[in-house]
């Protein structure tokens, strides 16, 4: 047989390299080198880092206050319960109210929703007009709507409350709803414009040559082709504006208090015993939806982040 | 001629930066005008003031003999291809055409037969329902065009439609480019870099620089009677050998001396009078100097030859005479050792005479 004859390399197999012959077969590796060790050790402590308080949230949320009070807070739930759950969402008090967590989650979409869905089309309408039709002044107007970005929000919560007192919506969720939106513009508006000044101009002065307008070509050619950033846009303002605790507690009225307000409520109220199963039930459900959105639409958010960085 | 287009004292700068400066430009019903220049000359500029993308800062655009300078883009009856192509990217190709007609609100039948035409004229009928990602180069360009056609417009502007291309493919559009408007026969007005698509589609050439239209004239005056010795040096490759010298009495006949060599003005047709003493650049087109051949009455030359570059139809030398390099383009079947003495003559008629200091012809 022809392939017994070469045992022993010679010039032959010397020559089948040189004429482009490759090695076939996987490459082979030290799977037990000091870099490997090195760095799948540093990944694995990271990796617990986080997940071990996470772990211990969900472990206690699923015991009962009896054997939480053994102490054993790495140990399994002995007895599986979901009635902290039920409790956090349902029946946990704050102050007068005892409907737990649930009236804090419905504020909290019905102040998230319309939040993030004006700013969003407001900023991509900014941002849009910004890149594609640049107007007398247009570069100072941005220098402003940024500058807005870097003004501490401490700063401005007190003026805020004037002037919301004085239309007369301080402490509504309509109050909330405006501040949101305004404070969401500056780093939105940037998004949209650095997003729509990466596309072709061409493609643009195409659209305007075919006769098309200001929104026929936001609507038909832009949008359609602005998903990905439109993606992290609505992750930021729903992870922003859900986690939001500040704006909240200083402009709503206990009645709309998000879910990261009445969160807080339920976790330190001084009456009582600590209901500590009660609590992470509570702490999981709040940070529930944030994750949720990052889960479903990490991959896309990826791409929009990426998308600017390459012209494709 | 009926006038197209008329540009009367066209100005736009940005900022401090004058892009374009009272220009003033005639372009005839149906003609091919290119607009050629290096990048930054204003070409595209001007040709986006044209199309109604750029307001200008100063003067007027007249298209069919209406005032269009502050008109829409839609409503100046003008089509346009960009170099990128700029083919919506999720529309199918169908759509692309369609999309301008869709927007002017005409009737569904309409629109379909125009695509229809527009499609068999540029054969792109069996990708109508292709995504332009799923065309290639080629394709889409020819879909950018049948954009400006369907919409039955009275000026196509071209935007360096092909310098995208690889070269086998650019040269095969430019000519259906030129089969186009030879069909269509409407105004088309062409900005591009590259002198060979200049020359081989236009009616007239406008060589621009830094703003201003240096000549404006057919491609066979451009190339035999430049202006000056900028277009000169722009329109030909390689350039023309420019030779400094003087002109200087000899015999009661002006003759231009440079670096000791004669070259008699018999046979070249001044615009103006030559007086001795003026300083001169001469240019002689490389494929305008003979090698080796008796012309009786021709000045003769001695050379002698450095590097030779074959290029198959046509064999580049790179001469030394009297001082200065020189290049001189041969048949490709002529071959020259480098070192070689070889005697050149030259054809005053074809050559160009530019006054050293305006560097303007004379």
């Amino acid at each position: 047989m022809a392939d017994t004859v070469s045992i022993k390399p010679g010039p032959a197999l010397a020559a089948a390299t040189k004429a482009g012959i490759e090695p076939r077969g996987a490459k082979p590796r030290r799977t037990l080198s000091g870099r490997n060790i090195m760095l799948y050790g540093t990944l694995a402590v990271a990796a617990l880092y986080y997940l071990l308080p996470l772990y211990v949230m969900v472990v206690t949320s699923l015991k009962g206050m009896p054997e939480i009070r053994l102490g054993n807070i790495f140990s399994p739930p002995l007895e599986v319960t979901f009635e902290p759950w039920a409790k956090a969402w349902a029946t946990a008090c704050t102050g007068l109210n005892c409907d737990g967590l649930s009236r804090g989650f419905w504020n909290s979409v019905r102040i998230t929703v319309p939040s993030t869905l004006i700013s969003i089309l407001v900023a991509s309408v900014n941002g849009y007009a910004l890149a594609n039709w640049k107007f007398k002044g247009a570069d100072l107007f941005f220098t402003i709507l940024i500058v807005g970005a870097f003004i501490p929000y401490q700063v401005m919560i007190y003026p805020i409350v004037i002037v919301l007192r004085e239309m007369g919506i301080y402490g509504t969720l309509t109050g909330l709803i405006i501040v949101h939106t305004i404070f969401g513009m500056p780093i939105l508006t940037l998004l949209f414009r650095n997003y729509f000044s990466s596309l072709p101009e061409e493609l643009f002065k195409a659209a305007r040559i075919d006769g098309a307008g200001f929104w026929q070509i936001y609507f038909r050619i832009m949008l359609p082709m602005s998903l990905p950033i439109f993606v992290v846009a609505m992750i930021l303002q729903i992870t922003g504006i859900w986690n939001d605790f500040l704006f909240g507690v200083v402009f709503t009225r206990p009645e709309y208090y998000p879910m990261t307000v009445q969160l807080n409520n339920i976790v330190n109220s001084v009456q009582g015993v600590k209901e500590y199963n009660v609590n992470m039930a509570a702490t999981l459900l709040t940070g529930a939806v944030p994750l949720f959105v990052y889960f479903v639409s990490g991959r896309l958010f990826v791409r929009g982040i990426a998308a600017g960085a390459v012209k494709g | 001629m009926q006038k197209s287009v008329s540009i009367k004292d066209l100005s736009l700068s940005f900022g401090a930066v004058n892009v374009l400066e009272n220009l003033n430009l005639d372009i005839g019903e149906g003609e091919f005008l290119v607009l050629l220049g290096s990048s930054g000359c204003g070409k595209s500029t001007l040709l986006n003031c044209i199309a109604g993308l750029l307001e200008p800062t100063g003067g007027q655009i007249f298209i069919k003999n209406k005032n269009v300078t502050w008109e829409e883009p839609k409503d100046r009856g003008i089509g346009m291809v960009f170099q990128s192509y700029a083919l919506y990217p999720q529309m199918t190709v169908e759509k692309n055409l369609s999309f301008g007609l869709q927007v002017a609100k005409m009737p569904k039948p309409e629109i379909d037969k125009r695509v229809a035409r527009a499609a068999e004229i540029l054969q792109i009928g069996p990708l109508l329902k292709r995504k332009p990602s799923e065309l290639s180069g080629g394709q889409r360009q020819r879909v950018a065009i049948g954009r400006a056609l369907v919409r039955d417009v009275d000026v196509f502007l071209f935007d360096e439609p092909l310098s995208n291309l690889d070269a086998k493919l650019r040269s095969e559009l430019r000519v259906e480019i030129k089969r186009l408007h030879q069909s269509l026969k409407n105004t088309m007005i062409y900005v591009t870099h590259d002198q060979i698509e200049a020359l081989t589609l236009a009616d007239r050439i406008a060589i621009m620089k830094s703003g201003v239209i240096q000549q404006l004239a057919d491609p066979n005056t451009i190339y035999n009677a430049p202006k000056n010795m900028f277009v000169a040096g722009f329109i030909g490759s390689p350039s023309m050998n420019f030779l400094r010298g003087e002109i200087v009495e000899k015999g009661g006949k002006p003759v231009v001396v440079t670096n000791g060599v004669d070259f008699a003005l018999d046979g070249y047709a001044a615009g103006e009078a030559l007086q001795a003493g003026r300083k001169v650049v001469l240019g002689v087109r490389p494929e305008h100097v003979k090698v080796n051949e008796d012309i009786p009455g021709a000045d003769h030359h001695q050379a002698t030859v450095d590097i030779e570059e074959p290029m198959g139809a046509d064999n580049l030398l790179w001469l030394k005479h009297a001082g200065h390099t020189m290049s001189v383009r041969v048949a490709g079947a002529r071959r020259f050792k480098p070192g070689t003495a070889v005697k050149l003559s030259f054809d005053m008629g074809l050559a160009s005479l530019f006054d050293a200091a305006t560097e303007e012809r004379i």
